[in-house]
């Protein structure tokens, strides 16, 4: 099994890539980055495929996960951190969507970024994010999980502020780094006492020793050691998948190039957080309050970001904030113990969310860069490729069947609504917030391709998109259209093909069960559909027509503003720690302290000096008693066993 | 006899002096003088040393010391004819030429 | 009270009082005859030690050739009466503790450490010349040539030193 003996090769082939690039691309013609950052990347994804079908070779004989460890990076006393790698169904799932999106997107970039500056920069980053993405997925123990987790966080700060000549571009990575460092906070304190609890980081390890029999489910309600610990984790996944309370970096990370707001902020990195808690999930099934804390935190995001995306107008705005939506969806999922139906969830929304960023880029490539869509309009008939992917992508993800997402979402909200603890209202909430989705989804196909056009012809030139773009786009719209038909068998009393692949990972406790919950099922399915065509059909009304943008006050005032959200971040949190730092740790300590103990230092040595000058007097007289002095010393130290008695009288 | 302890006193006692004339004239001659003063004292304690072990090292190393003795008065008073020459003043205090 | 100690606080007494007086005189040449009588002093003190060899080799080099020099010098230089000039405080102030702690310390160390030492021998049985002869040419033979080479090279600089600036 070559490639399962060498699974280094998969993330490697994209950091040469990147190196390559990174290091001579800057004089070579297009082409040629071009080929190696594809190239890089293609291999990878079928390095992929073959490690799938290997391993899938292998289960049948085994049953259990591969982990092959290559070798030792880190030990200490008897912590071991090694890299190693590992492939189960889980890893399969991630795997193929990192590659194949990924490679896609590479191809939607080559004509994207065409006449962009720093191109080969652009690809470099792009696949040394591969590469990190590649490590998170691929990693057999939580250290590598997290050095792939700070790697994309990087590769993140690189991409968004890819323009950094533009102060609101390098201000957003700015802050899309920071806001992730404090997750990354909780994230590393939860690593922390795992290792104390279980003395291991690697999974294996851990998980076998959280399912012994011995290890008790914490109930609700109290903070045992595994509770802890997972809210821990769950802060880093907040963090890193823009969840409330640190999810404020998204939105302004759309200030990088869109391909990036596909790859990164859609399909891959922002799924790392959902990939980590079902990883967990072993840990996480034995503490309910954590399950709790995740699936409310999960379904408010749902909501919150939801009402946000409502009113805005920038175009990638809005996908920015039906991101953040559709991973609370993901974290709503895992919440109530469905993981599974999670990481159902985050394969089709990579699918229809890199195709919606993907031709919202296309539709900014044919307004030559503009974002706004109450300066659109009309634009159905000018981008006819462009315009029916887009309408692909948001039927999608209104989660009209057949497509991808209304087996996902639905899975979703039939497992909130059977959970124990407040289940009916947290499928209530999911409910509103997918009426919302549709509505603001198809608010923006109305606002961006049809009514009057409400640009200047003569300046803004409305064309087609090349084919390296739309390839990738209908590519990924197959993709949406067909994503979710493993579970389509379920609809009609057959096998969840996508859950049973996952149960050797998750166990089989999601295939449904009983009629009785098979008609819920279907009841719910109903309500789903009615829900976002009633969405669909608000925005039509309101959006069909002939339109103006209005005055914002009021309700959409605050929706429009983001609640303010960034402003209260700004004066409870940023304005405090500035204060903190200009006044505390500048001026006190390192200008008052450090400075003070160098220049003390400086200054006692000269101040010495001064002093000594003053033997050299020039007088020969002075000289002399010097000398004096000296002898006296001398001759001190070597009578003092003679004379020290004396000196303290008698015997000592 | 006279203890040992007398004469070695007695050349602590001349050594001393020696040292504040040193440190106290201002005549460079003189100065010169108080160091050929503390070494007929040293020369003293050799010498009550010597004769108090039997040995006759005491008086060997007397006769070393007054050679250089000589030698450094020779080239002493030389350098000293030179420098009073020079600065036309016997008064050490005048030679402050290294002030800082 | 014995003879010799009497004569040893005699001559004693008189090298202190010499040295003092060589302190105290205002011109050099006072004090050059001062320090000829000290050493005549000692001279006296070494015959009482039974070393008179030395005690010869004292007049004869010392007082005879090197105060000498010293005399020869202070006529040629025509010195005078010593300028009072005082620009160090140092010296001042602290000659005279420092001077007479210095003294202290030896004085001190001496006491309290060779209580056990003989008396010097009264007859120069000891350290007569051919003992010092027999001594300085074969244990210090090596010392005793680069003495004479140290000589050689005295001379050569004080004439180098003679010289007249052409």
């Amino acid at each position: 099994m070559p490639i399962l003996e060498n699974l280094w090769i998969i993330p490697l082939l994209p950091l040469l890539g990147s190196a390559i690039n990174g290091l001579f691309g800057a004089k070579w013609p297009k082409a040629i980055v071009n080929s190696v950052a594809l190239g890089s990347t293609g291999v990878s994804f079928l390095c992929a495929v073959e490690a799938v079908r290997e391993f899938l070779g292998y289960y049948e004989g085994n049953h259990k996960a591969w982990v092959k460890p290559f070798f030792d990076w880190i030990v200490a006393g008897n912590f071991r951190a090694g890299f190693d790698l590992q492939l189960d169904h889980l890893t399969v799932v991630m795997l193929l969507v990192v590659t194949g999106v990924g490679f896609l997107i590479h191809v939607y970039s080559t004509g994207y970024m065409a006449h962009e500056g720093g191109y080969y920069r652009f690809f470099s980053y792009l696949n040394l994010f591969m590469f990190f993405m590649l490590i998170l997925v691929l990693a057999a123990n939580y250290v590598l999980l997290f050095v792939g987790w700070e790697g994309v966080g990087l590769c993140s700060y690189l991409l968004i502020g890819f323009y950094f000549l533009k102060k609101s571009a390098s201000d957003a990575g700015k802050k899309a780094f920071i806001v992730n460092r404090i997750g990354d906070f909780g994230f590393m304190l939860g690593m922390f006492l795992l290792f104390r609890t279980f003395h291991s980081l690697d999974f294996s390890t851990v998980f076998e020793a959280a399912s012994k029999p011995e290890v008790a489910v914490e109930p609700l309600g109290q903070f045992g050691v595994l509770t802890v610990a997972c809210l821990l984790l769950f802060v880093g996944a907040t963090g890193k998948s823009a969840q409330l309370p640190l999810y404020v970096w998204l939105p302004d990370a759309m200030e990088g190039p869109t391909p990036v707001s596909a790859l990164i902020h859609a399909a891959t990195m922002v799924t790392a957080g959902v990939y980590m808690v079902a990883r967990s999930h072993i840990l996480f099934t034995h503490a309910p309050t954590a399950m709790y804390v995740v699936a409310i935190v999960g379904c408010a995001t749902a909501f919150f970001a939801a009402t946000i995306g409502l009113v805005q107008s920038d175009i990638k705005r809005v996908l920015a904030y039906s991101t953040v939506s559709q991973l609370g969806y993901m974290f709503l999922a895992c919440g109530v113990g469905a993981f599974g139906a999670g990481i159902f969830h985050l394969m089709t929304h990579a699918f229809f969310k890199a195709l919606l960023f993907l031709s919202a880029g296309s539709v900014i490539h044919a307004m030559g860069g503009e974002q706004d869509m109450w300066n659109m309009g009309g634009l159905s008939k000018k981008i006819k490729v462009t315009y029916w992917c887009m309408l692909f992508g948001t039927i999608a993800i209104a989660g009209f069947p057949p497509f991808a997402a209304f087996f996902s979402k639905d899975s979703i909200l039939f497992a909130a609504y059977n959970s124990e603890t407040g289940g009916k209202v947290l499928y209530g909430v999911g409910l509103l917030a997918a009426v919302l989705t549709s509505f603001y989804m198809f608010r923006l196909i109305w606002l961006t391709f049809y009514g009057e056009k409400r640009y200047d012809e003569h300046h803004v030139h409305v064309h087609e998109s090349p084919g390296t773009m739309t390839g990738p786009l209908m590519i990924l719209a197959f993709l949406s259209l067909t994503g979710g038909w493993f579970a389509l068998p379920a609809l009609f009393g057959g096998k969840d093909y996508f859950a049973e692949f996952l149960s050797p990972v998750f166990g089989a406790g999601e295939a449904g069960g009983g009629e009785a919950a098979q008609s819920l099922e279907h009841i719910l399915s109903i309500v789903a559909v009615v829900a976002a065509t009633a969405g669909l059909l608000v925005a039509w009304r309101m959006y069909s027509k002939k339109v103006q943008r209005g005055t914002s006050e009021g309700m959409h005032k605050l929706l429009y503003n983001k609640y303010y959200v960034d402003e209260i971040y700004a004066a409870t949190v940023v304005r405090p720690l500035v204060w903190l730092s200009t006044n505390v740790l500048w001026k006190v300590v390192d200008a008052g302290m450090i400075d003070g103990a160098v220049n003390g230092v400086a200054d006692g040595a000269a101040a010495v000096g001064d002093a000594v000058r003053h033997t050299q007097s020039g007088n020969t007289r002075s000289y002399a008693v010097w000398v004096v002095i000296g002898a006296i010393v001398v001759l001190g130290i070597v009578f003092w066993p003679i004379l020290h008695p004396a000196l303290f009288g008698g015997v000592r | 006899m006279v203890p040992t302890n007398y004469y070695l006193i007695l050349s602590a006692v001349l050594f001393g002096l020696g040292v504040l004339a040193f440190v106290f004239k201002r005549n460079i001659i003189t100065i010169f003088m108080a160091i050929e003063l503390m070494l007929n004292a040293v020369n003293l304690a050799f010498v009550a040393f010597g004769q108090a072990l039997g040995k006759s090292d005491g008086g060997v190393f007397v006769l070393f010391v007054i050679v250089v003795a000589a030698a450094e008065a020779a080239v002493g008073l030389g350098i000293i004819i030179l420098t009073a020459r020079n600065r036309r003043s016997l008064n050490v205090e005048r030679v402050d030429l290294l002030k800082l | 009270m014995t003879a010799p100690v009497i004569i040893f606080f005699v001559l004693a007494a008189l090298a202190v009082l010499a040295s003092v007086s060589l302190i105290l005189q205002r011109h050099p040449i006072h004090s050059a005859l001062s320090l000829i009588v000290v050493m005549v002093a000692l001279a006296g003190l070494y015959l009482l030690m039974g070393a008179e060899f030395v005690a010869a080799v004292q007049i004869i080099v010392y007082g005879g050739a090197v105060m000498v020099l010293f005399v020869f010098v202070i006529m040629l230089l025509n010195a005078g009466d010593e300028e009072r000039t005082n620009f160090s405080k140092l010296a001042t102030f602290g000659g005279i503790p420092l001077a007479l702690a210095l003294g202290g310390i030896i004085a001190a160390a001496i006491v309290r450490s060779s209580g056990h030492l003989p008396p010097p021998a009264a007859s120069g049985a000891m350290s007569s010349t051919k003992q010092l002869s027999m001594l300085l040419f074969s244990e210090f033979v090596y010392p005793f040539e680069l003495t004479s080479f140290l000589i050689l090279v005295a001379i050569l600089g004080a004439i180098v030193l003679a010289q007249r600036e052409n």
